[in-house]
């Protein structure tokens, strides 16, 4: 396994300190020395941290009522002369709304706040069930073989067929309303095909290890080699996977959302993508609207990217020489 | 090329169109509303004062019409009947023009604008690629690969309308949507094409911009494991020039992949980019499949998704079949 032939040489082994002690240690210091060793995987993260906190912390400390419709107030002058506080869309950016307001009057930077945690929460969801599903998927068929594996093989290469976005507007054309959470799950259970296969070619390969075949004499049960076995070994490979279905997830998301398809209820980028479209942000030249929605998605997204590279590499250690 | 290996793969396309187009069938029935129903009330919204006590007759005779009244598995036959011969029936939302007719107009639009600039972008992000892979000069991977994940992590129809931003309201130097000017209706003139190609260009440069990281990326990294090989090592021994080594070992060799990659999206084309038609109001299947579920005209969507799936399915079998023949190593194992 890579990690090993790169893991620190761990000063506990030579003193023979407690056992468990001397385990989490080597692991998290492992992680650790791997993260700080792999540029791409550590710059990732980074970004993908920045994003996160800013959506945490915001919707944490930011007033939720500041991304409802006319909540941005400034003084104007009003019919009769006098200036008044009124509401004030298509505020520019000031110290009181950072990034303004929008048409509607809602604060730009409280709703790019919330929009992006739910947006973020939306891509967790469908990654992890996206990977959930691949996971077992490329399991069964890899290991048992036979009809389970033609299946799965023949399945993931129908469904591959359709385009995502194509699938998801089809079938949101058909249902009512979506939340978050729905939209989540629905993109999870298109986006297992890519872990499955991954997962798949891995185990196919890793089942005729010796390993594998001793500790099938050795009387365990398939379930306990899977797990004891197999998925240490894979665990790369399905983190890099998980990175990826969480990046497409929210690329596809936004995509529906931005036709006005997705979930309407809950702040999420898509929504505001969708609004800054309808309502001509772009003719108006109103830069603070669609400026910010645009630049969390990019950064997030590079952010993703890098990470999926870096565990790339260190799943393929052939990689690692190139760059 | 064994008869085993071609009729395995004509199955796996028969159960792909199959299973997508029972799916089709299913899916809008397992809704609840009806669509003849759902589509008069907009109408109705829409136009206003009119008498309404005639409308449970006319949604009666639509569904007549449709054949919506007859039991399921006699629908589901006649689906099927029509469908091979390539009839998809009568748009709800355009009644009565078929929705063949519709899907032909999009067509040559989609075709011209998608499958035109992903032709670019697979052969320029190739190439760009190949050099990246080729020179292997740190100032090149460490400043344009970054800026490469950049250009492809923003989605193509925001980096679009980015674009919208910049060359049409700072500065105002392009149409902002539409495929031509309607004073100048499409024909085989000079001024019309011009006029096509104008139009054409900030949705053209947003595809082709966003999907070439895709391509260049894909392609250096087969370089990089091509580059690695022993042939390589052997022709440098063997003194060839640098510009053969390159061309004709090691792209020849990386550019496979690539093949493969393309074929399957010239299949996908067929399916536009419905964000990008949407968004610069292209008149394309995107626009159409989106126009059709607004409106919830579900033969039309049901026809736009047949035509995909059909597409795709086929681009996928035509790639499976000529593979093995560019590349010898690969032989026709059991699939």
């Amino acid at each position: 396994m890579a990690n090993n032939a790169t893991a620190p040489l761990d000063p506990n082994v030579q003193t023979g300190q407690d056992v468990t002690v001397f385990e989490t240690e080597t692991l998290v210091s492992r992680i650790a020395w791997t993260i700080g060793r792999n540029k791409l995987l550590f710059g990732g993260l980074f970004l993908i941290l920045f994003i996160v906190l800013f959506a945490v912390l915001g919707s944490i400390f930011i007033d939720e009522e500041r991304t409802e419709v006319g909540y941005a107030m400034a003084p104007q002058e009003t019919a009769d002369g006098s200036i008044k506080e009124t509401v004030a869309p298509r505020l520019r950016p000031s110290r009181e709304y950072w990034f303004g307001s929008d048409q509607f009057a809602v604060d730009i930077f409280a709703y790019v706040a919330y929009g992006t945690m739910g947006t973020l929460w939306m891509g967790f969801i469908a990654g992890s069930i996206g990977i959930g599903i691949g996971t077992l998927l490329g399991f069964m068929a890899g290991y048992f073989g036979g009809k389970i594996d033609a299946i799965v093989v023949i399945l993931s290469d129908a469904l591959i067929t359709i385009p995502g976005l194509i699938l998801l507007i089809t079938v949101s054309a058909y249902l009512d309303q979506l939340s978050v959470e729905q939209l989540g799950l629905l993109i999870g259970v298109i986006s297992w095909m890519g872990t499955a296969r991954v997962v798949r070619a891995q185990v196919l390969t890793l089942k005729s290890r010796a390993y594998v075949e001793v500790s099938k004499f050795n009387g365990q049960s398939d379930i306990e080699i899977v797990v004891a076995e197999l998925m240490p070994n894979l665990a790369p490979f399905i983190a890099a996977a998980f990175v990826g279905a969480v990046a497409g997830a929210i690329l596809l998301s936004i995509g529906l959302s931005a036709l006005g398809l997705g979930p309407q209820n809950e702040p999420n980028l898509g929504l505001m993508a969708f609004w800054f479209i309808r309502f001509g942000a772009v003719p108006q030249g109103l830069w603070w609207w669609f400026g910010p929605p645009i630049v969390v998605i990019a950064i997030f997204v590079v952010g993703l990217f890098m990470v999926t590279a870096g565990l790339d590499q260190i799943a393929n250690p052939r990689l690692r020489t190139s760059v | 090329m064994t008869v085993d290996y071609v009729l395995k793969r004509a199955g796996m396309f028969l159960l792909i169109i199959f299973v997508a187009g029972t799916l089709n069938f299913a899916v809008p029935r397992l809704r609840p509303t009806n669509p003849v129903e759902e589509r008069m009330n907009q109408l109705l919204q829409q136009a206003g004062g009119v008498h309404i006590s005639n409308v449970e007759e006319m949604i009666a005779r639509y569904e007549d019409r449709f054949g919506l009244n007859n039991p399921l598995w006699l629908q589901y036959v006649n689906y099927w009947v029509s469908l091979s011969r390539l009839d998809f029936g009568q748009s709800i939302a355009y009644f009565p023009a078929k929705v063949t007719e519709e899907i032909r107009q999009s067509m040559p639009w989609t075709i011209g604008l998608v499958g035109v600039t992903t032709v670019i972008a697979a052969v320029i992000g190739s190439f760009f690629g190949a050099w990246l892979g080729w020179t292997r000069t740190p100032l090149a991977i460490s400043f344009v690969v970054p800026l490469l994940l950049i250009v492809t992590a923003v989605p193509f129809y925001l980096l679009g309308l980015l674009m919208m931003w910049v060359f049409t309201v700072w500065w105002p130097l392009l149409p902002g949507g539409g495929a031509y000017d309607f004073a100048i209706p499409p024909s085989f003139t000079i001024a019309s094409i011009l006029d096509i190609i104008e139009h054409a260009i900030l949705p053209a440069t947003a595809i082709i911009l966003s999907s070439i990281g895709f391509w260049g990326l894909g392609m250096r990294g087969m370089m990089v494991t091509t580059m690695g090989d022993d042939f390589i090592k052997l022709a440098e021994f063997k003194g060839l020039k640098e510009r053969r080594i390159f061309l004709r070992y090691a792209v020849r060799n990386a550019l496979l992949p690539q093949v493969t990659g393309l074929a399957i999206n010239l299949g996908f084309v067929v399916s536009g980019s419905v964000l990008v038609e949407v968004l610069f109001a292209y008149p394309g299947i995107g626009n159409l499949l989106y126009t059709a579920i607004t409106s919830n005209d579900y033969f039309l969507i049901q026809g736009v998704l047949m035509y995909v799936i059909f597409a795709v399915g086929l681009m996928l079998f035509i790639v499976d079949m000529i593979y093995p023949l560019i590349d010898p190593r690969i032989r026709y194992r059991s699939a």
